[in-house]
């Protein structure tokens, strides 16, 4: 044996543990949801048959599935781009000289650290009609009519995209505070001497710097927002009227609550093709341009 | 018209003095550098100037105007840092025009301006580069050249041919001296090598542990060095400051420049080769004279001489004085020493 494939040999065997685990819970996972959602339910005695591309068919004609996706659109077009400009602002904040500046760090992390359940509990009370803090504002200090947040079509959704905005800022902050602190100060000054406003420095060096951060924390916040489940569960079990389900949440629902595993595979094939398409996205473009060098 | 003018300034961090009770004035066109070893404060004195760190006490003044709380970008000055501070999203053309465009200058007058300086450096075939695809020297280049392009009337620069090839750090001095005097631009250049300060400046400050040690033009630190300090530093080898008996009395130094000093055949003192370098066109004898040690710089090759006994002479003139207690030069002669010449 040529040490060549020795060397090959071993380095698949290293590799090998990692894979094993890979590939059981997650590349076949995959494969085999792709592979059931071209069958039927199995009922009682009444196995699985192969049914081509009919469940796709009752996809394309459910209307519950299109108002989660489009719910799910609106979700994350409504989270994202607000929780990474918070978490820019916070970071340039935390990241200036101000005093109690660490204080302010933990604060703004604080909601990441907490457990989901345990934070959509905490919003659960701010949101509760009556004696809610929130109730105890509008209605006790602005004189407002009482309303009830999450139990009304038109809120439910807008009361879960502010806590995953303030759940998420939070995370996004720490990566905008680190790639912040990357950068040289002796670029701020040579920004100063050159007669570059504090402004201008934001604009001309400081965001182009920070872009590759921009894009990591992008797609991620696209594949969370995809992703979300424990706050709907807690908080409005998709409810009232589908008005706050989102994807992954229908597809618990449809496979854990009617049982309709089949269908419930064929919605997770389009949550992993939206998925596959961030992950895509971040290889082709983010990968370029995180280095410079 | 004084370009800049610094009172008395300081700057002190919780327990270092970088810089203290800095005085100086730059004339408008002067090329002054500022010259000292590592740590004596240059940098901090730079930065002063270019508003970049507030002085503790005292003033700094350009063009008779009180800037010492106004912005860097307030000054209208440009500087070449030390570690180039380049920005690395940008490429060579947008490093050299990041101020002109900050600044708003048209775009017809910044491509004339970026491709004189690109000439002028000889950046043209790197425009489109990134920083981190240069080489250390062509990185100092392109600092070098967002300094320039912007002419502005005083210019900063830390160190900026320290890392320049021996070749390119010649033809940069004198193209950066050329350029400096065709544009009647102030200059405050930072250096650690003397070689540099003297041959390009109008004017030397040299510096030593936070204090300005002697300010003066370049013949004048060679010809008088105002403390012992200034001696040991200009020079090379620097100027041989001993205690030397039968030259001066207790508490009196001598200096010597090693370039003052011939061998004699008959007169003059009985002196001990410790020590040959030969130098080429010259050679550095290391000599012992009693419990003094001096270098002496003669011409020839003196391979064979060491251990040898020889006699070296000097001019009178070519002697210095120093107090040595304070490090001081004394302007008079010593009178034991008059009395041993007659
Ligand atoms: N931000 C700072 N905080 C505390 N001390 C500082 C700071 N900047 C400089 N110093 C100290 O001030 C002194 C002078 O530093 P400076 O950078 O001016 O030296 P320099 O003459 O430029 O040296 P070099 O030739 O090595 O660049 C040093 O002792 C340095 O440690
Ligand atoms: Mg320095």
């Amino acid at each position: 044996m040529t040490n060549n494939a020795r060397q090959h040999i071993h380095a698949w065997l290293l590799l090998l543990p990692a894979a094993v685990l890979l590939a059981a819970f997650t590349h076949y996972p995959a494969v085999a949801t792709i592979w059931h959602s071209f069958f039927s339910t199995p009922k009682g005695a009444r196995a699985a048959v192969w049914v081509g591309l009919d469940n796709y068919l009752t996809l394309i004609e459910d209307p519950v599935f299109w108002q989660v996706l489009v719910n799910n659109v609106w979700f994350a077009l409504g989270t994202i781009p607000l929780s990474i400009v918070l978490a820019f602002v916070m970071a340039l904040w935390v990241n200036g000289k101000i005093v109690g500046r660490g204080f302010l760090r933990m604060a703004f992390f604080t909601p990441t650290v907490l457990p989901m359940i345990a934070v959509a509990n905490i919003w659960l009370f701010f949101y509760t009609p009556g004696y809610g803090l929130l109730e105890q504002f509008t209605v006790g200090f602005l004189g407002l009519p009482s309303h009830n947040w999450l139990g009304s079509q038109s809120t439910a959704l807008i009361s879960l995209m502010v806590v995953t905005i303030w759940k998420e800022a939070g995370f996004f902050m720490i990566f905008y505070l680190a790639a912040l602190q990357a950068i040289p100060p002796v670029l701020a000054e040579a920004a100063a001497i050159e007669g570059a406003s504090r402004t201008q420095y934001l604009l001309r060096v400081v965001i182009p710097l920070l872009m590759p951060t921009t894009l990591f924390v992008l797609v991620n916040a696209v594949i969370n927002a995809f992703r979300l489940v424990d706050h709907i569960v807690v908080m409005t079990r998709g409810g009232p009227d589908n008005a706050s389900a989102l994807l992954l949440y229908y597809i618990y629902d449809v496979g854990f609550k009617f049982w309709d595993s089949a269908y419930a595979a064929t919605l997770t094939v389009v949550l992993l093709i939206l998925l596959g398409l961030a992950a895509l996205f971040q290889f082709l473009v983010l990968e370029r341009r995180t280095h410079y060098q | 018209m004084s370009a800049i003018r610094l009172q008395q300034v300081s700057k002190a961090w919780a327990e270092v003095h970088a810089v203290a009770d800095v005085s100086f004035t730059a004339q408008a066109g002067q090329f002054v550098t500022l010259l000292g070893p590592s740590g004596c404060g240059k940098s901090t004195t730079l930065r002063l100037i270019a508003g970049l760190e507030t002085p503790t006490s005292g003033s700094v003044h350009l063009f008779d105007r009180d800037v010492t709380h106004q912005t860097p970008a307030q000054r209208h000055l440009s500087m070449v840092f030390q570690s180039y501070a380049l920005f690395p999203h940008l490429d060579v053309a947008q490093n050299i025009l990041f101020g002109l465009k900050v600044r708003g200058v048209g775009a017809a007058e910044c491509a004339l301006r970026l491709q004189r300086t690109a000439e002028l450096l000889g950046l043209g075939a790197l425009l489109h580069r990134k920083p981190a695809q240069l080489s250390g020297g062509q990185q100092q280049r392109v600092a070098l050249g967002r300094a320039i392009i912007a002419e502005t009337p005083v210019c900063l620069m830390d160190e900026p041919l320290s890392n320049l090839d021996a070749q390119l750090r010649q033809e940069m001095r004198q193209e950066l001296r050329a350029l400096q005097r065709q544009l009647g631009i102030t200059m405050v250049y930072v250096t650690h090598d003397q070689t540099e300060a003297m041959s390009m400046a109008d004017q030397v400050i040299l510096m030593h542990a936070g204090r300005i040690e002697q300010n003066a033009t370049p013949a004048e630190l060679y010809a008088q060095p105002a403390t012992v300090f200034a001696a040991r530093f200009i020079g090379t080898p620097p100027m041989n400051v001993v205690a030397l008996p039968e030259h001066a009395p207790a508490g009196v130094l001598l200096g010597v420049r090693p370039e003052a000093i011939r061998l004699a055949s008959d007169t003059g003192h009985a002196a001990q080769v410790l020590a040959v370098e030969y130098l080429g066109a010259d050679s550095l004898l290391t000599c012992r004279i009693g419990a003094a040690q001096l270098n002496a710089r003669v011409p020839g090759h003196h391979a064979n001489a060491v251990g040898a006994t020889v006699r070296l002479v000097w001019h009178a003139e070519d002697e210095h004085f120093f107090d040595a207690a304070s490090g001081h030069r004394l302007t008079q002669p010593p009178r034991q020493h008059v009395e041993m010449v007659r």
